[in-house]
């Protein structure tokens, strides 16, 4: 009996896994959107500030956190309210399976669609920024670790601005302070190796906040979603 | 004596309990404020570090103190309107937002005067001054948030939810933001280890916060009387108020 409602579980979690991947691929131009994003925001701030590669590498961990931030958080609104419009969104919440798990779904769809790609592009910004090897490589394990938080805490405010009226710049007020910590361990790691120090620490809050992340924002998410949809 | 408490979690019978205990609450805060202020600007010393320019933390450390009590509170009567699905508790909780961002917002403008002449900058990136900023956001977003949904009850609880999020979240923003500012700058002043206040210094500190708190409680009330009136303007106690023109 146990086996099988577990089963049950995986399958339906799979299901939403794969049908929000298949969606999003079938609107290549949404991932793209999120990564120039990424892009030209990044490509602004030497235009601004100048070329001297001193300069540019000491911004770098910051500058690059910020963007991908940024990148994440516009993304946001289109994580439920595709669903929410085509009643996609009621069914799940009708659904036997709790709404927890498939939310998880959904957010690791987002991730690997719009956080994932910006992860492995941002080396690439990095070298624009002068950022010696090591760092580089600090830089990715410290957007890996800390991406899914972005897209976990983001879920809870696309929820709650589910429907209202300027949802988009609200989600911005409600989970931009809410990422302090994320940017803060995450530029800290790459700015610490850049320093010749220890990333270590950094990495392992990065990863603690995305565990505890990973445990609250799926129930609170399915919280806000049967606040809004109700 | 059994007081039912419950009788007032109405908004009908909590309407004229409040609007007598306005009065109250203003006038305790008006005398404590007096008596803070008077302790503070005239009795206190002049510090000797610090000069005259110090007495601004009599306004300053209360309205932080407040800033985050107010924050929690807000977040609690959050959670039982969310719990219990009481709607004078969300209402309670939607009062108190703004009383709380403008402390925080007090003590921001204060923080900034006093840091000019001590620090000789109007902002410093200090653990305490970026948090207490987060905070203001924080708030900003529970009112934002609030105010773009049209229908009460979801925006009740939408912004409970909200607040309940933020309460987790702040003392992981307190200390990623307290690290991040341990390693950036080593050089502000460590209030930690301050001299020894004077007793009237803290007691004027003390009676400033009083008086901010029962001013909170005040204007809290006087806020949520206007709420409810404007959330239950169908119903006929509000009828009847309007129409016999007494409070």
């Amino acid at each position: 009996m146990k086996t099988g409602k577990s089963n049950v579980w995986t399958s339906a979690w799979l299901t939403v896994l794969k049908r929000d991947l298949l969606l999003a691929l079938r609107r290549r131009s949404d991932i793209a959107t999120t990564l120039f994003f990424f892009v030209i925001v990044s490509s602004l701030f030497p235009l601004g500030i100048g070329p001297e590669p001193a300069v540019l590498s000491s911004i770098a961990p910051g500058v690059l956190w910020v963007a991908a931030l940024l990148a994440g958080m516009i993304s946001l609104s289109r994580l439920f309210s595709a669903d929410f419009t085509d009643g996609t969104l009621e069914q799940m919440l009708l659904a036997p399976q709790p709404l927890a798990l498939l939310v998880t779904a959904k957010i690791l769809a987002h991730w690997l669609v719009c956080g994932l790609p910006v992860v492995l592009l941002a080396p690439l910004i990095g070298l624009q920024y002068a950022l010696p090897n090591d760092a580089l490589l600090v830089l990715v394990y410290s957007l890996l670790l800390g991406t899914p938080t972005l897209s976990l805490i983001g879920a809870i405010g696309a929820a709650l601005t589910l429907g209202v009226r300027g949802s988009g710049l609200l989600v911005a007020l409600l989970v931009l302070p809410l990422y302090i910590p994320a940017l803060i361990f995450g530029a800290g790691a790459v700015a610490a190796s850049q320093h010749g120090m220890s990333a270590q620490a950094h990495l392992s809050l990065l990863a603690a906040c995305s565990l505890l992340s990973l445990v609250l924002a799926p129930l609170a998410t399915a919280a806000a979603l049967r606040i809004s949809v109700e | 004596m059994i007081i039912k408490w419950f009788k007032y979690s109405s908004p009908q019978t909590f309407y004229p309990l409040a609007g007598k205990m306005i009065p109250w609450f203003a006038w305790l805060a008006a005398i404590l404020a007096i008596a803070g202020l008077y302790v503070s600007f005239a009795i206190a010393p002049t510090d000797f570090q610090q000069g005259e320019a110090y007495r601004i933390i009599f306004v300053h450390v209360p309205a932080a103190w407040m800033s985050m009590f107010i924050y929690i509170v807000m977040a609690g009567w959050a959670a039982i309107g969310l719990g219990l699905n009481a709607r004078l508790s969300a209402m309670m909780a939607q009062a108190l937002a703004p009383t709380g961002a403008i402390f925080t917002f007090l003590a921001l403008v204060t923080g900034s005067l006093w840091g000019k002449p001590m620090w000789g900058a109007w902002w410093v990136w200090d653990a305490r001054l970026t948090s207490e900023l987060i905070l203001l956001f924080l708030y900003l977003g529970f009112m934002a948030l609030q105010s773009s949904i049209d229908d009460p009850r979801r925006a009740d609880r939408a912004g409970a939810l909200l607040a309940l999020v933020g309460v987790v979240n702040v003392p992981i923003i307190y200390f990623s933001v307290k690290w991040w500012n341990t390693l950036h700058q080593g050089s502000t002043i460590n209030m930690g280890v301050a001299p020894k206040m004077a007793m009237t210094m803290l007691l004027g500190m003390l009676l400033m916060a009083l008086a901010f708190w029962m001013y909170t409680i005040a204007a809290a009330l006087m806020r949520v009387r206007c709420i409810m009136l404007e959330r239950e303007r169908s119903a006929d106690w509000v009828k009847e108020l309007s129409v016999g023109g007494k409070s």
